[in-house]
């Protein structure tokens, strides 16, 4: 694709249906911007990639954010929502909207960690297995059969409890394991892309392997690594979450939005209080929600026959 | 045909070795040992030692690692800490109940998933197509015990209409009626989450066969458009769907743990977490094991089913 004609006016408008002037962009350029480009196109991306803005945004700056500290024990404990405190007390009487921003900053460090480093593992065993081909292939590939056999969350929640749970626990188990998916894709990217000319012909120029695969072959499989890495975050913020609501993921105090609904497995907050279990779920749904969509974005934007 | 599935059973016999060796290595990572959980504090360290010994706890990692093999192919998965019962008798226990709420979990799932992916494909870009994605995207984003405790929040204790959770009314006849009125919760949050998926998967795969030529041939010869996307393309979209349900399966046991916790179902992810509270071991291994197993099969089950029900794809 030499030159990409796209539609100037949906890049800052992107919910605008006015044709803008077409122009025509630069060879560099033209990649990423007709990527985001089509991105802006897709509204529910867009209003994802908003709304996990905001919850970045609310993350970094939650000492500045929250009304109160979110470990200060209060005098009222369970009291439902008031003007003192906006989303009421936990049963021991800490504020709930403090600990729900603050909880944010867990979700998006399991996320963004494990999610970062199962992507590179699996990115290097899928390239190396992928490239070299034939006993290695099949050795990477049968010990990524043996990982898949475990159901993610299962085999998670399983070594956090034998290795004690803590968030850094979490980071790195999730991190260890979650990474065959990414081989897998990472390893037929490899197959097909090796084929090519250019490969070829990096290999008469005589370039060093490592070379080849990393700065030739790996950069052009970048887009639906991507893809499944932003996927990767939602699910991985979905487990976080659910082994901290089980008592096995981030350990009270701190607060997580899965540890929040703990409570809620008795009968009695479930019933009375809703105000200490309901915001925490809706905060992993909508920011679950959020990035799901950003992913779909995303897949559209680099390959759009995928939706159609 | 013969000679594939010969072939992906050869590979799967390394794969399952390599599953044993995984799991032991976990369950070794965990601190301490039986003999100190058992033991009287105050035992002295010297009859600690002896008892290790006579256990074999002393010896090399890769001998307890191949007496627990040997052991294994004798159906022998040890005895449980908590009850002391065989860990084989134990688990079976809990895997009729489990099994019982992935499948119509599973059928439930499939019930809406194909319809609304169906519709949803034929009426592109409209609103129900735009809901229907909704839905789905809805699903997938739902952790399963916000979902859980949100509808026991709303059925049970609002509308008081279903039970909070159990398998049967306690003290209760035990009757099919009752039965199901326990099941049908947990098997709906089950199944939306398989749902969510599954749609997406429908939608994609109809969509590519209703750009097909054949169906433009049967339009031309006058087949009302009901039997042309019912009985025409549904039959070769559904073939990429069986992919769908194997893979579905780690996730339904991933999801039954928490719907098994959160709904007292008596099943094997309540057990998982029993165990992990109690640290009994020998169960958790076993479960890890039969549920990697069960994984493995039905991903072997999928590839054969999908080389039969596709005469188009060749192996070699």
């Amino acid at each position: 694709m030499s030159t990409a004609q796209l539609n100037m006016q949906n890049q800052t408008a992107p919910t605008g249906r006015e044709e803008g002037p077409e122009l025509q962009i630069s060879k560099e350029e033209s990649y990423f911007r007709m990527i985001a480009g089509r991105f802006m196109k897709h509204r529910l991306a867009v209003a994802g990639l908003i709304i996990l803005m905001i919850i970045i945004f609310m993350a970094i700056f939650a000492p500045w954010i929250a009304p109160k500290n979110p470990y200060e024990l209060s005098g009222s404990f369970g009291a439902p929502p008031s003007s003192e405190n906006i989303l009421g007390t936990d049963q021991v009487g800490r504020d709930v909207l403090s600990r729900l921003i603050y909880a944010s900053r867990v979700s998006l460090m399991v996320g963004i960690g494990a999610v970062a480093i199962y992507t590179v593992i699996g990115t290097i065993l899928g390239a190396v297995s992928g490239y070299f081909g034939g006993w290695i292939d099949m050795l990477f590939m049968r010990v990524t059969d043996v990982f898949m056999s475990f159901p993610s969350l299962m085999v998670v929640l399983v070594v956090v409890s034998v290795l004690g749970p803590s968030l850094t626990n979490m980071i790195i188990i999730i991190g260890l394991l979650g990474w065959p998916p990414i081989a897998r894709l990472v390893r037929g990217s490899v197959l097909s892309l090796k084929q090519m000319d250019y490969v070829k012909a990096s290999v008469a120029l005589g370039l060093g392997t490592p070379r080849i695969l990393f700065l030739h072959i790996l950069p052009n499989a970048i887009a639906p690594i991507l893809v499944q890495a932003t996927f990767g975050m939602a699910g991985t913020i979905i487990i976080e979450a659910s082994l901290s609501f089980l008592g096995m993921g981030v350990q009270p105090p701190t607060a997580s939005w899965g540890n929040m609904l703990t409570d809620a497995q008795s009968l009695t907050v479930l019933t009375d209080q809703p105000w200490l279990w309901v915001p925490p779920g809706l905060m992993i749904v909508i920011s679950v929600l959020s990035i799901n969509f950003i992913g779909d974005g995303l897949r559209d934007a680099i390959d759009p026959k995928s939706s159609k | 045909m013969v000679s594939y599935i010969i072939r992906r059973l050869l590979i799967a016999i390394p794969v399952l070795f390599g599953v044993t060796i995984f799991n032991f290595l976990i369950i070794n990572m965990a601190p301490g040992n039986p003999v100190e959980m058992f033991i009287d504090p105050n035992t002295s360290p010297e009859l600690i030692e002896l008892r290790k010994e006579q256990l074999g706890l002393n010896a090399p990692l890769w001998i307890q690692y191949f007496k627990w093999l040997g052991n294994l192919f004798q159906g022998d998965l040890g005895f449980s800490f908590t009850t002391y019962e065989p860990v084989t008798q134990v688990v079976g226990e809990r895997l009729g109940p489990t099994f019982l709420l992935m499948g119509t979990a599973l059928l439930l799932g499939i019930i809406i998933a194909v319809p609304l992916g169906i519709l949803s494909a034929t009426k592109q870009y409209s609103f129900l197509d735009y809901f229907t994605m909704g839905v789905s995207f809805l699903g997938i984003s739902m952790p399963t015990f916000f979902l859980g405790l949100g509808l026991i929040y709303i059925f049970a204790l609002q509308l008081g209409w279903l039970p909070t959770g159990g398998m049967m009314t306690l003290g209760g006849d035990g009757g099919i009626a009752d039965r199901l009125r326990h099941l049908i919760l947990p098997a709906f949050v089950l199944s939306i989450l398989i749902a969510g998926r599954m749609i997406r998967f429908v939608r994609a795969s109809m969509l590519e066969i209703l750009g097909q030529d054949y169906l433009r041939t049967a339009r031309a010869k006058g087949l009302r458009e009901f039997v042309v996307t019912n009985k025409h393309a549904l039959r070769n979209a559904l073939i990429p769907i069986i992919t769908v349900i194997g893979l579905e399966i780690p996730f339904m046991l991933g999801g039954a743990v928490i719907l098994e916790q959160i709904f007292q179902w008596p099943g094997m992810g309540q057990l998982t977490i029993q165990s992990i509270f109690s640290r009994d071991y020998p169960t958790l291994m076993a479960i890890n094991y039969i549920s990697a197993i069960v994984v493995l099969f039905s991903n072997l089950l999928t590839d054969i089913f999908y080389s039969i029900a596709d005469p188009r794809i060749k192996y070699q």
